[in-house]
């Protein structure tokens, strides 16, 4: 971790800082298909997110809302497997880093044998190694991703997937919930590299009309700690995207809204303009949220495009 | 209760592990709710504070009907030429074990102060036990199940509104217990301050395998005791059915340091032992037999998983007993060879079913009667002195049972065609 200085052996939080306030955008890998999902990725770079998380589904999604939930099971549905995933990651021609988001199952069953069928368990046959994060993290690696995000991996169970993430060069992030107060807020924060992900609300992902009060208190919370901040869990429009800015957030996280644009397109490269101009939105209520803050608080105009 | 017995079992470590099993995975909007649920259970539950256990005991005395007889199975007895005793948790109020748990969540609920009760219910059995105890305790109370389980289970729906609960279907997925928890899961990291979730089994994060287990070992404890008064002896054998693994946690838990005890955990065999991992499904829920170690609903367990660690949908006719996980304890006992995992299909369930209705005039749950298809099967190699819990009773399988009979050509069934008109 950096204090001063511009160099940071993290991707994840060298592109938060160089890019302040950062736009960090979530879609879920394969919604509706895997060649979608390239085109999805790469506009969403262009529209300006500085960091990308990409789902790899998980069949019980428990941290999500109604909106990625339906995404996952989109994605399955279309058999998207984690190795298509990572060839869809060596793919991609963007320059904002890749995060992936996914549940601990997922991690530690990769490289594992098949389940083995009762005949065989019965036979002795293929006996399934136990299971292990490493395979997972290795091939994130080589896949050139940059970051891990588990939703359901509390810190007090991260340590054999923090090793291995250290061993490779991978950020791990941790969620900060509204809930996450006192000794637990300081030793989750001494292990967080590349950003602390703050979750707004209570609950689960899901586009909402306003920004949580909860908001507020966490980054006050937070404030202490020199870790960029971003904040997710209901972000959807720009003026929210400025809101968290303004309310001491280094960049915001936004998915259930860019997946609302896929499950609404009635041709998948319909969604393609559509997701580049929301990324523009967004990226652009952070700007607005960030010189309300270096400026005058008197309320800002709207300022051009660079 | 299990309060009373040596607890330092040496599988138990600190920290809600059992050998490889167990543990805390969850968001971390949860992880405190779980750490005040540990401080409640290790205070109330462990250490009698506030007199706790006493008002429990009490309370599963006076409004669940506890003790639970054990009865001598006459003609079974003589059917297998061995001596069979039941454990008759089906006369447990609400008809199945799951009292016991309910109870104790939410009466620990009341003295944590929380305000609101949820739960997920499979067979409606736990839906309906955490009903009656919110309603006998006056807490508001939500039930999540999913869609296929309401439209199989609808006398527990009708049980579960009348005392006052809600009742959210689930549509996603195979619509059973396993997405009815997902639904309960978002529900209670939603509410997390004011609500405790009463989870329905001995699955889920630590501390609820460990807390469940010892809200249920009365079970084991009062056969221990029953056993001794009629047949002077432990068992050769204890059979129960396994579906989280909350009856079988809580009827062998007594019997784990009697190593002469065999201790046999019967899940559902559905109609093969195969998973099809094109179709993301396994016709069965013998995660004990057939399943893999690896991550769900806030445990590390043994799972009916595809081999890229998808979950895959479980089946058995019996939906107390349909789901693709197990307890995180039970996992370990069946791995150090403590526990025999077995599993009966579900037409020898069906037919256990039948036999007991007619040989002891005691309708099973279909959940029972896998652990009674079993004893069928095997009763030859149980010894001569065997116990079979009765987890529940089969009203609420009636219309189940007259369905999939009807289907089939099974040899213990009564003439079904007579039930028309
Ligand atoms: C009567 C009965 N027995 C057994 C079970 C299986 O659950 P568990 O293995 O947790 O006891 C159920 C679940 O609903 C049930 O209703």
């Amino acid at each position: 971790m950096s204090d001063t200085s511009t160099e940071y052996d993290s991707d994840i939080e060298a592109a938060i800082r160089a890019n302040h306030p950062a736009l960090i955008t979530y879609i879920t890998a394969g919604d509706p298909s895997l060649e979608d999902t390239e085109a999805y990725v790469e506009a969403l770079d262009r529209g300006g997110s500085d960091l990308i998380e990409l789902g790899l589904p998980f069949s019980e999604p428990i941290a999500e809302g109604q909106t990625i939930q339906a995404a996952i099971n989109r994605a399955l549905a279309a058999g998207t497997t984690p190795e298509g995933f990572f060839e869809l990651v060596e793919d991609l021609e963007i320059e904002a880093p890749l995060l992936v988001m996914t549940y601990y199952n997922m991690i530690l069953q990769y490289g594992g044998s098949e389940a083995p069928r009762a005949s065989e368990e019965a036979s002795g046959q293929r006996p399934r190694a136990k299971p292990d994060v490493r395979p997972f993290v290795e091939r994130a690696a080589e896949a050139g991703l940059s970051g891990i995000i588990v939703p359901d991996l509390p810190a007090e169970e991260a340590d054999p997937l923090r090793d291995a993430c250290d061993d490779n060069g991978l950020d791990l992030i941790f969620i900060i919930a509204p809930t996450t107060e006192g000794e637990r807020l300081d030793a989750i924060m001494s292990r967080v590299s590349g950003f602390a992900y703050v979750q707004a609300r209570l609950g689960t992902t899901g586009a909402r009309a306003n920004v949580s009060g909860a908001t507020h208190d966490s980054l006050a919370r937070l404030s202490k700690y020199d870790v960029p901040k971003a904040v997710g869990f209901g972000v959807s429009e720009g003026d929210h995207a400025a809101e968290i800015i303004e309310a001491g957030a280094d960049g915001v996280i936004v998915g259930s809204a860019l997946i609302d644009i896929i499950a609404s397109s009635d041709d998948p490269s319909d969604a393609v303009d559509a997701l580049e101009a929301k990324a523009a939105e967004l990226k652009r209520g952070a700007r607005r949220g960030a010189e309300t803050l270096t400026d005058d608080p008197e309320d800002t105009p709207e300022p051009e495009q660079p | 209760m299990s309060t009373e017995r040596e607890r330092d079992d040496e599988y138990e470590s600190g920290g809600g592990t059992f050998g490889d099993y167990g543990g805390q995975y969850v968001p971390e909007a949860l992880m405190p709710a779980l750490q005040e649920l540990e401080d409640a259970y290790e205070r109330y539950v462990l250490e009698n504070e506030d007199g706790f256990m006493d008002e429990f005991r009490e309370r599963m005395r006076d409004f669940g009907g506890r003790p639970t007889p054990l009865q001598r199975a006459d003609r079974l007895s003589e059917r297998y030429d061995r001596e069979i005793y039941l454990k008759r948790e089906d006369l447990l109020h609400g008809g199945a074990h799951k009292l016991n748990n309910a109870l104790g969540q939410v009466l620990l609920a009341k003295y944590m102060g929380k305000e609101r009760i949820i739960a997920e219910t499979g067979a409606g059995q736990h839906g309906t036990a955490t009903a009656m105890a919110a309603a006998h305790l006056d807490m508001p109370c939500e039930i999540y199940m999913g869609r296929t389980d309401v439209n199989r289970q609808r006398p527990n729906v009708y049980r579960m509104r009348m005392n006052g609960a809600e009742v959210n279907p689930v549509e996603a997925g195979s619509a059973t217990l396993k997405e009815a928890i997902n639904e309960t899961m978002r529900d209670w990291a939603t509410t997390v301050e004011r609500t405790h979730y009463v989870i329905g089994s001995v699955v889920g994060p630590h501390p609820f395998p460990q807390m469940v287990r010892d809200f249920q070992a009365v079970i084991g404890e009062e056969i221990r005791d029953q056993i001794q008064a009629k047949a002077g002896r432990l068992p050769d054998s204890v059979v129960a059915c396994a579906g989280g693994g909350s009856n079988t946690m809580g009827t062998f838990h007594a019997f784990v340091p009697d190593e002469g005890v065999d201790l046999y955990a019967v899940e559902a065999g559905g109609s093969s032992l195969e998973i099809d991992e094109e179709e993301g499904m396994a016709p069965n829920s013998a995660t004990l037999s057939t399943g893999t170690d690896g991550v769900l609903h806030g445990a590390m367990t043994k799972l009916l998983q595809a081999g890229d660690g998808q979950i895959v949908e479980s089946h058995s006719v019996s939906a107390g007993l349909d789901y693709a996980g197990v307890g995180p304890e039970l996992s370990h006992l069946v791995d150090i060879g403590r526990v025999t995992p077995a599993n009966v299909d579900d037409d020898d369930a069906l037919n256990g079913f039948h036999r007991l209705s007619r040989l002891e005039g005691i309708i099973p749950a279909l959940e029972s009667s896998h652990a009674l298809g079993y004893l069928e099967e095997e009763y030859e190699t149980l010894g001569d002195l065997v116990v079979v819990n009765v987890s529940g009773r089969g009203d609420k399988d009636l219309e189940t049972v007259l369905e999939e009979t009807e289907k089939r050509d099974l040899e213990a069934a009564p003439e079904i065609e007579v039930f028309d008109g």
